[in-house]
C-alpha cells in the first residue's frame, strides 16, 4: 500500500481518539456514560492487562486486541490508539513550526541498552514487588495524570472566567466549578514526566516512546515478526533521505534500505514524503540485518523546580473557607487507616492493581478523591485516596467504582454502594462544639445519610451526636460537615478490607396525619 | 420595553413605593406588617400543595399584594438534599412551579430560583425535580456552589453574626419569596421559615460553631426580609431530618402556611409538627429580638380546609 490515505486515515483516526480521551478527564459536568468511557478503555494496554489478570475474563482482553494488532502491522497502537503517543505527535508538530523548512531527525542508533533495562526492570519489580514501575511508567496513566492534573484545570478556569462573564448577562448554562486543589507534592511527578516528555516530543518526535516507554518497547519487540510494515523499494530509491530526515522515531536507515521495525510506529509520514514512491506499506520478506553502531548525542533533561512548581499553581480555584470557631480543637484524629474509595475492597489489592491513571479522581462528581502522598505508604503515591477535610462521598454515585481501566476498584450497583463501608466514624467528644462550646451544632447528624451519627441528649436542651457504626458506611459527609479546626469532632477511620454495613432499621412514627389545625 | 411601558410601570412602582414609605419607613417594604394583606396568615389543609398554594394565596389578596409589575423575584426553596420528592426534604416541586406561575401572573420581570444545597448541587437540582419544575414555567434557575456567587454584608445588631456572605439573587431582586419545607431537625429541633436562610448564605460552618441557634436569629435582622413565606407541610418529615432516611419519616399532613411574619410561621410550624415552641431556642431568641410574633394567639389567621 503507498496511499496517502494511510497517513490521513492515521491522522483523522488518532484525532478522535484523542479528543475522545481528553473530553473522558476535562468531563467535569459527568455528561459521558461510564458505558462510552469503557468503550475507550477496552484497548488501553497496561489497564487491559491488569483487569485480565484479576477478572479472567474476555471483556477485559484488550491487551489481546492490540497483541494481534502489533502481530500483524507492528506498533499501529502507539500512533493509533495510545493518547499519550498521539499527543506527543501533536507536541512535536508544534515542535517542526519553530523550525525553519521542515524538522530534521535522521536515523538515530536506538537506546538498546536502556529501553530493554527499563522493560526488564518494570517485569522484574512488578512480579516481585508490586505495581509500581507501572504506575510511574504507563504511558495512558502517565497521559490520564496530564490530563486530571494540568488540563482539566485549566479548562475548568476557562469554564469559571466564562460562567463569570455569562453570569453578568444573568446566563447561567454555565456554573462556576470548583477546580480541586491538592497538595503540591502530588503534582511533582506528573510535572516531572510533563517536562520529560514534551521537552523530548518537542524536540526528537517519538525518542520517549522507543528509549523509555515499556509498552513501546514490549511492543516493539513482537513487532519484530509483524506481517506488515514498512519496506523500500530499492530500484525506485533515489537516496534522497527526505524520509529519514521526516521520521519522527529516527528508525529510517536509508542507506540500507532499512527500517527499525522495533521503533516504527506506523505513522506513515515516510509514505508521503517520498517523492519517489519508493516507500509502501506492506509484506515484508525477512532479510538478515547487519548491525553498526552509530554515535548518538544523548542530552540531559533538566527541569527546574521552580517552574514545577509554577505549573501547579495553574488556578485559583472556589474552594471553601474554613469556618472560625471560637477555641481550636485539641484531640488529634487518630487514623489507622487511609479511606479507599469504594469497590477498592481490600487496601492491600487495591494497591496492588491501581496504575494511579487518576481517571477516577477526575471523574469524581464531589472532589472527595484525592491523589495519596504517604497515606498508603510509598507504594501508593499517587493512587485515589478519600480525602474527608476536602469533601464527602456522595450517597448516590458509583461513578468511581464504574469506570477503573484495571479493575482496581470493582464496580458496584448502587444498592450496594450503599451498604458498603469504607471506614467507620469515630467521635471525639472533646473537640465537639456541643461540649466546648456548649451550643446547638449537630453539622455531622444532619448530614449523615443512614443516622448512623444521630443526636442523643446532652445537657440542658443540648443534643450531642453518638454513632452507632454498623451502620456507618463511612462517607464522610460527617468529618466534612463538622466545624472544628484544626482537628475534627469527628472523622472516618479507613477499613483495612471493606465490609457490608447493616441497613438502617427504621419504624413508623407515632404522628398521624393531622384532621384539624393544631394552632 | 416601549418607552410608555416603562414610565407605566415605573410611575406605578414609585407609587406603590411611595404609599409603603408613608406607611412607615423603608423596612416596610420587605417587613411582617405588610398592610396589604387582609391576614397575619391563611393556613390551608386537605389539598395538593398547587391547590393549597392558589388559595391561600388568594386569601392574602393575590400573589399582586407582594410581587409589583416589572420586579424580580427570587423564590428560596430548600434543595438542600440530593433525595426525591416523595421523601419530602426538600421543598415540593409542585408548590415551587405553582408560586413562580403566580409571580409571573402578577407581572414579574424575572423569577430566580436557588439554594446552596449541602449534597452535591447537581444532583440536588435534579433529584429534587425542582430544577425542571422551575425552568418549565420560565423561571431561571441559578447555582450557588461557588463562592463567587456570594457577597458579604452587615447585619447591624447581630448578637453572634454580624456579617455573611449572601448570594448575589438575595441583594439583586425586588421581591424575596422564602418556600421552606417543614421538618424535624436533629440539633435545632425544628427547620422551616427561618432555617432556611442559611441556604441564601456562603459559610454555614460558621453558624455550626458559633451558636447555631443565635445565628438563625441573628440572620433575621438582615435588612432583605421575605415578602412572603410558604410553608410546605405537604408531606412532613417528623424523624432523622432535615436528611431523613426513608419513607418510615414522612408523615402526609396535606398543609400549607402562608404568612409574612416568618416567626409567626415557625411557630404555626413547631404545633404541626408536635415540638414545643421553647425547645426550639432560635424562636423565642428571634421572638424577644422583635423580628416576629410567635405568639399565635394575637394573630389574625385564617385556617381554611379544602
Amino acid at each position: 500500500m503507498r496511499s496517502p490515505l494511510l497517513r490521513r486515515t492515521r491522522i483523522v483516526f488518532s484525532t478522535l481518539i484523542f479528543i475522545c480521551f481528553f473530553l473522558v478527564f476535562v468531563d467535569f459536568k459527568n455528561l459521558i456514560p461510564a458505558e462510552y468511557i469503557n468503550i475507550l478503555l477496552f484497548l488501553q494496554f497496561i489497564p487491559s492487562v491488569i483487569k485480565f489478570y484479576n477478572l479472567e475474563t474476555l471483556a477485559a482482553a484488550g491487551f489481546l486486541v492490540v497483541l494481534v494488532l502489533t502481530l500483524l502491522s507492528g506498533r499501529t497502537y502507539c500512533s493509533f490508539l495510545c493518547p499519550l503517543g498521539i499527543g506527543q505527535d501533536l507536541f512535536s508538530r508544534i515542535g517542526g513550526h519553530f523550525k525553519r523548512k521542515f524538522r530534521r531527525y535522521g536515523f538515530k542508533r536506538p537506546f538498546t541498552v536502556l529501553r530493554y533495562s527499563l522493560l526488564a526492570i518494570t517485569l522484574i519489580v512488578t512480579l516481585i514487588w508490586g505495581i509500581y514501575m507501572i504506575t510511574l511508567l504507563d504511558p495512558y496513566s502517565i497521559f490520564g495524570r496530564f490530563m486530571t492534573y494540568f488540563a482539566r484545570p485549566a479548562v475548568i478556569v476557562i469554564n469559571n472566567f466564562l460562567a463569570g462573564i455569562l453570569g453578568k448577562f444573568d446566563i447561567y448554562t454555565l456554573s462556576n466549578v470548583p477546580v480541586k486543589r491538592f497538595s503540591l507534592i502530588v503534582y511533582f511527578v506528573p510535572a516531572a514526566f510533563f517536562i520529560l516528555v514534551g521537552v523530548l516530543s518537542f524536540t526528537k518526535g517519538r525518542l520517549y516512546c522507543n528509549m523509555i516507554c515499556p509498552v513501546g518497547t514490549l511492543l516493539g519487540l513482537l513487532s519484530k515478526v509483524s506481517l506488515l510494515r514498512i519496506k523500500f523499494d530499492e530500484k525506485a530509491c533515489t537516496r534522497c533521505g527526505r524520509c529519514s530526515l521526516g521520521c519522527k522515531s529516527s528508525c529510517i536507515d536509508f542507506l540500507k534500505y532499512d527500517v527499525d521495525v522495533t521503533r516504527c510506529v506506523d505513522c506513515f509520514n515516510c509514505i508521503n514524503t517520498c517523492q519517489d514512491k519508493a516507500l509502501s506499506f506492506g509484506i515484508v520478506k525477512l532479510k538478515k540485518k547487519v548491525h553498526e553502531t552509530d554515535e548518538s548525542k544523548r542530552k540531559i533533561i533538566a527541569g527546574s523546580f521552580l517552574l514545577l512548581f509554577g505549573l501547579s499553581r495553574v488556578s485559583n480555584g472556589q474552594q471553601k473557607t474554613a469556618p472560625i470557631p471560637k477555641k481550636d480543637s485539641t484531640v488529634k484524629e487518630n487514623k489507622t487507616h487511609p479511606v479507599c474509595p469504594p469497590g477498592g475492597v481490600a487496601i492491600e489489592d487495591f494497591n496492588k492493581d491501581c496504575t494511579a491513571c487518576s481517571l477516577c479522581i477526575s471523574a469524581c462528581p464531589n472532589g472527595v478523591l484525592h491523589p495519596a502522598f504517604t497515606q498508603y505508604g510509598i507504594a501508593g503515591m499517587m493512587q485515589p485516596v478519600m480525602d474527608y477535610h476536602k469533601s464527602f462521598c456522595t450517597y448516590n454515585c458509583t461513578i468511581c467504582t464504574e469506570i477503573c481501566p484495571t479493575n482496581a476498584l470493582h464496580p458496584l450497583v448502587l444498592e450496594a454502594k450503599k451498604l458498603t463501608q469504607l471506614g467507620k466514624a469515630i467521635f471525639i467528644k472533646d473537640n465537639c462544639i456541643v461540649k466546648t462550646e456548649k451550643t446547638a451544632c449537630g453539622a455531622c447528624s444532619e448530614s449523615c445519610p443512614t443516622k448512623a451519627v444521630h443526636m442523643i441528649p446532652y445537657e440542658g436542651n443540648l443534643l450531642i451526636p453518638e454513632v452507632t457504626d454498623d451502620i456507618c458506611i463511612g462517607c464522610g459527609h460527617c468529618e466534612y460537615a463538622c466545624p472544628t479546626i484544626p482537628y475534627k469532632a469527628i472523622f472516618v477511620n479507613g477499613n483495612a478490607v471493606h465490609v457490608a454495613a447493616k441497613k438502617p432499621v427504621n419504624v413508623e412514627s407515632d404522628i398521624k396525619t393531622p384532621v384539624e389545625f393544631p394552632f | 420595553m416601549k418607552r410608555r411601558d416603562f414610565l407605566k410601570s415605573s410611575v406605578g412602582a414609585g407609587m406603590a413605593a411611595g404609599a409603603a414609605l408613608s406607611l412607615g419607613g423603608y423596612e416596610k417594604l420587605w417587613t411582617s406588617t405588610s398592610s396589604a394583606a387582609k391576614y397575619d396568615m391563611v393556613a390551608v389543609m386537605g389539598g395538593n400543595p398547587d391547590a393549597m398554594f392558589d388559595l391561600g394565596i388568594q386569601e392574602l389578596g393575590g400573589m399582586g399584594t407582594f410581587v409589583q409589575k416589572g420586579q424580580k423575584v427570587l423564590i428560596k426553596p430548600n434543595i438542600g438534599w440530593d433525595v426525591i420528592p416523595d421523601l419530602a426534604a426538600n421543598t415540593n416541586p409542585l408548590l415551587v412551579k405553582r408560586i413562580i406561575e403566580h409571580c409571573f401572573k402578577a407581572g414579574a420581570k424575572e423569577v430566580y430560583v436557588f439554594d446552596h444545597t449541602i449534597d452535591n448541587w447537581v444532583n440536588c437540582y435534579r433529584n429534587s425535580g425542582i430544577e425542571k419544575a422551575a425552568k418549565s414555567v420560565g423561571a431561571k434557575v441559578v447555582p450557588g456552589n461557588s463562592e463567587s456567587y456570594y457577597h458579604q454584608i452587615e447585619i447591624p445588631g447581630g448578637i453572634k453574626l454580624q456579617s455573611a456572605k449572601v448570594h448575589q439573587l438575595l441583594l439583586e431582586t425586588d421581591v424575596f419569596i422564602n418556600v421552606p419545607i417543614l421538618k424535624d431537625h436533629n440539633s435545632t429541633r425544628m427547620t422551616c421559615c427561618l432555617k432556611n436562610t442559611m441556604g441564601l448564605v456562603w459559610d454555614r460552618g460558621y453558624w455550626h460553631s458559633n451558636n447555631l441557634n443565635q445565628c438563625i436569629a441573628d440572620y433575621a435582622l438582615y435588612e432583605k426580609k421575605p415578602a412572603l413565606n410558604v410553608i410546605d407541610c405537604y408531606n412532613v418529615m417528623v424523624k432523622h431530618g432535615p436528611q431523613g432516611v426513608s419513607k418510615e419519616d414522612i408523615v402526609l399532613m396535606k398543609s400549607q402556611i402562608l404568612t409574612t411574619d416568618w416567626v409567626a410561621g415557625d411557630a404555626a410550624a413547631a404545633k404541626m409538627l408536635g415540638v414545643a415552641i421553647e425547645k426550639i431556642e432560635y424562636i423565642p431568641i428571634a421572638h424577644k429580638m422583635g423580628l416576629g410574633n410567635m405568639n399565635l394567639d394575637s394573630l389574625n389567621i385564617k385556617r381554611i380546609k379544602m
